[in-house]
């Protein structure tokens, strides 16, 4: 029978398949096991799989951030309060904020035993710096002196080495920008200016997946989609030497499977409780709940070649500023992740002020009063653009309804699906009249959270905001001669901002982690980043 | 029968090219540019965008890198992503065993407790157990899978504790259990429905009328005669029930975080990783094709009476 | 049963053997007039028919006229006084019913207004789709030959698209999110289930011996389709309709609940379920009270669907 013969074929088919599915599950269980083990003395945190090989100038997500972080130790560092620690430097001096010499601490040593020398900082420089190695962060370099030889806005790069770096000895080297710049200093401790030793120019690729650094862990694997591990790095002469063995950075798919692990004691940090876990968690953490502010903000944007905001009088803005019920929102529907915004500039950074003003205040017959006052919102209508992936939907809508309640302005979420989006919209200008607006403090000053967000030209001025008051006062901080004056001019500009209101700031972050029982001496850093090198493990 | 399943096996190939060009489509029509996004809110620099899709072959027109994609695909090569630098088969093996693992789970789960419900409910048509039966799964057809899974999850987890709420990284199988009896309610109740109206038919056929005049123990007669025939539509249900096991699975990974497919998939949509969605899918397409050629050849088994040439 | 297997097999599309099954018999078993005064003559004392019909009259009247049943504003939100305010189970139908969300609006409103989204769209996809498919179906049964081989293959290539994973491809591609365009997508993604069912309808029934005289009378290709083949070839197609339309609500919600089907300001009980996840721990009726209406809405579409299949296709009882 030719039927049954068939059969005999097609069961010895299915069995097959089956037994072939089996095989691969077992033995994906069998690594899985091995891995679950966490070295004793290490501690454990929440960090996902960061979305690009580890090279410092090609990382600029905070997954990413604290892997380098843990492996890389750049000329400097920052305290909680924002204040500059050098770390690799010995003294970074000017004269004039436009040639800056750098003296390195002598003796110190990448994890294959090379020195960190002058070159270490200049060629690794050169190379982020270089259009050809395509790094996400190479803009960040744009101050020295060459940057367009290496970086030209279009074609091939003229040179391979910028003129602004020099070294003088192995030891010593200067940095001469194409302008003075007075808070260079601070920009120094970002990540994303970390040293190079010579095996990684042989082929990057690869070390991006096995990056030896100069930092107080030591790289020890990666398994993708899982976890990363480092040691700690005995030999590490810095002041934020580790105070525990080694780190497992673990990857979750959300943060709810983070913090159920963090209860049951697989986890020992968590960075960010999720929006379901965090009506309760301090019920369930106690005095190991972590509640804390740091340097970012958050607001809504206006774009001002949008038809709502073109040419709109300031005094709109400001009252669609005191129609939102920033303390009730914080309190209710944002579960206390959140500070009220009082200025333009988060708590944190060198020269944060109150600004005597009532724009930040709730109150709704004022704020319909200023919108009438400078003519009202064209068409009477404005739309919210926001991510949808990124959990600010019920924030925006209760700013959207705490707008429509208090001025009568109709106001409507404007929901993008995905960050993606979102960024795209507002790179081409479709934005319809707000766009969420969030920004963490590259470097702890004012400056920061003025030039960079508001100046004509910045990079990251999506309102398309345009103002030669504006620019001219932010120009003034920029040629101060030390950083005190700066500051301070930058707290004038401050004033004048506010009087053209090219944002409306809501709130201030706070970060909302814990940590678990088998841990100690969890901090924080201003841009809401855990110290890890500083956690203890409990004995 | 071997030139039935040469055919078969051709007619797919127009079917799996069709599949793969309609995701890829749709993938390209999508807002968004995934190698912007790397910048995210930071500042872009189009001299170095420009680099980085030329260097991707994202510069070139849809066609082309269409047909780059396919024959890449036919050499085993299912690309790479754009930001991880990751080859998508290795994003696909991280992800597709677990979703199989599931989804295997979950078709086992509907296939005995499906069968063994249908069977029971169907001897007995019309009666309270059959009724009972009937409500059961006019209820599980009726409550989407993920209020489903929410109940659960609160029930289980939340309130009794058995369970943990998430699955964790390494999806262990005890952990998948919950998951799977999720996902595979909707298919169970289904099966359960099929299996009782194939039995109660079959119970008034003549051969049944024969069987049981021929006076051959029960045992037999519905171990043999009745659940043989039964079993045609309802095989026919679980051998396409597996691929839609699987994409289904998207839902009820997302409630109990499992890290399989479906995760993979909504991340690699989120982030424009537009060779991971296709290759995903692609791979749930020839499970299911696959699937219902093996459903058609098992008819020959299951009725003799059937012959393919 | 044989024979009609091996007419589709030979074919070489697998159609859902049952479905078609079942097709050839309604539509042989009686003649066309019969079937149908019969089936409604069953359907009336069904008590799954009255059931399941009264509560459909009752959603349809919620989603056409929602101020008869509250007159709380669904947008209205006071955070200060209402967020998360628990629900007063005692009040029967007034806006603190069901409680408030985290918007501090009343879920009772929301619930009522939201059932127009989830209703239109199940009902005009599956109108959509009936359409779609039956054209497809009964184009590539009648005509045979390579019309067929090619609509097959392209029922295939969407059968084999995962619904849900296609829709999240499809409505990601969308930046607002109107009921208008889940219901397109849905459509889109849908249509395949319909065809097979009306295709494999269409052959048996074309070999009938009156589509045979009509032929012989020399009547138009497109009066046979129309007035012979379809009468008769509808009634499967019917069955599986009525429950798909639970279904497509089922899904909309679905994708509402995974961020990607209707979105804000639309009112709909997907929207709130998946805003409502996050209060899962904490206020757990937010998530549930949208839940159960879903739930309620699909079951009266599948009763309702259940309930016409035992009429329409005897053989079933």
């Amino acid at each position: 029978m030719r039927g049954a013969k068939s059969a005999k074929w097609v069961a010895g088919a299915i069995v097959v398949a089956l037994s072939a599915t089996a095989c691969g599950g077992s033995d994906s269980g069998d690594t899985d096991a091995k891995e679950k083990g966490k070295p004793a003395g290490y501690v454990s945190i929440d960090v996902g799989e960061p979305q690009k090989p580890l090279i410092p100038a090609d990382t600029n997500e905070t997954l990413g951030s604290y892997v380098i972080q843990s492996l890389f130790t750049q000329l400097l560092d920052f305290d909680a309060k924002g204040q500059i620690v050098y770390t690799n430097a010995e003294s970074i001096e000017t004269k004039d904020s436009k040639t800056w010499t750098v003296k390195l601490k002598k003796g110190w040593k990448f994890h294959n035993g090379e020195a960190v020398t002058s070159e270490s900082y200049i060629n690794a420089w050169n190379w982020y710096a270089n259009v050809k190695n395509k790094q996400q962060n190479a803009f960040w370099f744009e101050d020295i002196k060459g940057y367009e030889d290496v970086h030209p806005a279009k074609g091939e790069p003229k040179a391979d080495k910028m003129s602004g770096l020099k070294a003088v000895d192995d030891t010593t080297f200067t940095i001469e920008l194409s302008k003075p710049v007075p808070y260079f200093e601070y920009k120094l401790g970002y990540t994303t200016w970390a040293p190079l030793p010579k095996t990684f120019y042989d082929d990057p690729k690869a070390f991006g997946l096995k990056p030896v650094g100069n930092g107080p862990y030591i790289f020890e694997k990666w398994d993708r989609k899982k976890l990363i591990q480092v040691k700690a790095n005995p030999d590490y002469q810095g002041p934020n030497k580790a105070q525990n063995k080694g780190v497992l950075f673990k990857n979750y798919a959300t943060v709810e499977a983070a913090y159920q692990d963090l209860l049951s004691g697989n986890l020992d940090m968590i960075r960010q409780i999720g929006p379901k876990d965090l009506p309760k968690y301090k019920q369930d953490l106690g005095d190991r709940a972590i509640d804390q502010e740091y340097a970012a903000i958050q607001s809504l944007v206006p774009t001002f070649y949008s038809k709502t905001f073109k040419d709109i009088d300031p005094k709109v803005l400001q009252g669609l500023s005191m129609g939102i019920d920033r303390e009730t929102i914080t309190k209710t529907v944002l579960n206390g992740t959140r500070t009220p915004a009082t200025s333009f500039t988060p708590l944190g950074v060198q020269g944060n002020q109150k600004l005597d003003t009532d724009v930040f205040t709730f109150d709704a017959a004022k704020a319909k009063k200023l919108v009438t006052e400078g003519g009202g919102v064209p068409g009477n209508k404005i739309w919210i653009q926001y991510n949808a992936d990124g959990g600010h939907k019920e924030w925006v809508t209760a700013v959207c309804e705490s707008i429509r309640n208090s001025t009568g302005v109709e106001c409507l979420p404007d929901a993008k699906p995905d960050f993606q989006t979102d960024l795209e919209a507002r790179d081409n200008k479709q934005v319809k009249s707000f766009y969420r607006g969030g920004w963490v403090a590259d470097y702890p000053v004012n400056a920061n959270f003025m030039r960079e967000l508001y100046g004509t030209t910045a990079e990251a001025n999506n309102g398309k905001f345009s103002d030669k008051e504006v620019d001219a006062a932010f120009k003034k901080g920029d040629n101060a001669k030390s950083l005190e004056e700066s500051i301070k001019l930058y707290q004038e500009a401050e004033k004048l901002v506010l009087e053209k209101m090219p944002a409306i700031p809501l709130w201030q972050y706070r970060i909302n982690g814990g940590h678990s029982e088998a841990v100690d001496n969890v901090e924080v850093d201003f841009h809401g980043d855990l110290e890890v090198t500083g956690v203890t493990v409990k004995k | 029968m071997g030139r039935y399943v040469a055919r078969r096996l051709l007619q797919m190939i127009p079917v799996f090219i069709g599949s793969t060009l309609l995701v890829f489509l749709m993938m390209y029509a999508l807002p968004g540019d995934p190698v912007r996004a790397l910048a995210g809110e930071q500042a872009v620099d189009q001299a170095q965008i420009a680099q980085m899709k030329k260097d991707l072959g994202l510069d070139l027109p849809i066609w082309q890198q269409y047909w780059n994609y396919l024959t890449g695909l036919f050499q085993g090569d299912f690309g790479t992503q754009i930001a991880t630098q990751r080859p998508v088969a290795e994003v696909i093996g991280d992800a597709f065993p677990i979703t199989v693992r599931l989804a295997l789970f979950a078709f086992a789960f509907t296939a005995i407790v499906g069968i063994a419900m249908g069977v029971l409910a169907g001897l007995k048509a019309d009666t309270f157990r059959d009724r009972g039966l009937l409500v059961v799964t006019l209820l599980l057809i009726s409550v989407p899978s993920f209020v489903l899974g929410f109940l659960a999850q609160y029930f289980f987890a939340h309130q009794l504790g058995w369970v943990e709420p998430n699955v964790s990284a390494l999806a262990e199988s005890h952990e998948l259990i919950l998951p799977a009896v999720v996902l595979g309610s909707l298919s169970l109740a289904y099966v359960a429905r099929l299996t009782r109206t194939s039995v109660a038919e079959n119970l008034r056929s003549d051969y049944m009328r024969t069987a049981v005049a021929k006076g051959l123990p029960r045992r037999r007669i519905v171990g043999v005669h009745l659940m043989r025939n039964s079993m045609i539509p309802v095989v026919t249900f679980l051998g396409t029930d597996i691929g839609t096991l699987m994409g289904g699975a998207v839902v009820t990974e997302g409630i109990f975080n499992v890290q399989g497919v479906g995760y993979a998939v909504f991340g690699a949509l989120k982030s424009r990783e537009g060779s991971t969605v296709v290759g995903i899918v692609t791979l749930i397409v020839v499970v299911y094709l696959v699937a219902s050629l093996l459903v058609d050849l098992l008819y020959a088994v299951l009725d003799p009476r059937i012959r393919y040439a | 049963m044989p024979e009609a297997l091996e007419a589709t097999v030979k074919d070489g599309t697998p159609v859902a053997p049952d479905a078609q099954v079942k097709a050839a018999d309604a539509a042989k078993a009686e003649k066309p007039r019969s079937l149908w005064s019969d089936a409604w003559h069953d359907l009336r004392r069904n008590p799954l028919f009255v059931v399941s019909a009264i509560l459909i009259v009752f959603l349809l009247t919620m989603s056409a006229f929602p101020g008869l049943f509250t007159s709380a504003d669904p947008r209205h939100a006071d955070l200060a006084k209402h967020y998360l305010q628990k629900p007063n189970w005692g009040n029967l139908f007034a806006e603190d019913w069901f409680g408030y969300d985290v918007q501090g609006r009343s879920i009772y409103a929301r619930v009522i207004y939201g059932a127009r989204a989830s209703i239109a769209v199940g009902v005009l996809v599956t109108l959509l789709v009936t359409v779609i498919g039956t054209v497809t179906g009964m184009l590539a049964g009648y005509f045979g030959g390579w019309i067929d081989t090619l609509l097959s293959r392209v029922t295939d290539i969407f059968f084999g698209i995962p619904f849900i994973l296609g829709a999240m491809v499809v409505l990601t591609s969308f930046e607002q999110r109107h009921v208008w365009v889940v219901i397109l997508a849905l459509a889109f993604l849908g249509w395949t289930q319909i065809a097979r069912v009306a295709r494999g309808s269409v052959i048996t029934i074309k070999q009938a011996d009156y589509v045979m005289a009509a032929k012989a009378l020399g009547a138009s290709t497109s009066r046979i389709l129309l007035r012979h083949i379809l009468p008769n070839a509808i009634a499967p197609v019917i069955v599986v309709a009525t429950i798909a339309l639970g279904g497509y609500i089922s899904a909309e919600a679905t994708l509402s609940f995974l961020g990607i089907g209707l979105e804000a300001p639309t009112v709909s009980w997907g929207v709130d379920i998946s805003s409502g996840q996050e209060q899962l721990r904490n206020a757990a009726y937010v998530l549930i009270i949208p839940s159960i209406m879903v739930s309620i809405t699909v079951l009266a579409f599948i009763m309702l669907g259940d309930a016409v299949r035992n009429a329409l296709d005897p053989k079933l009882r």
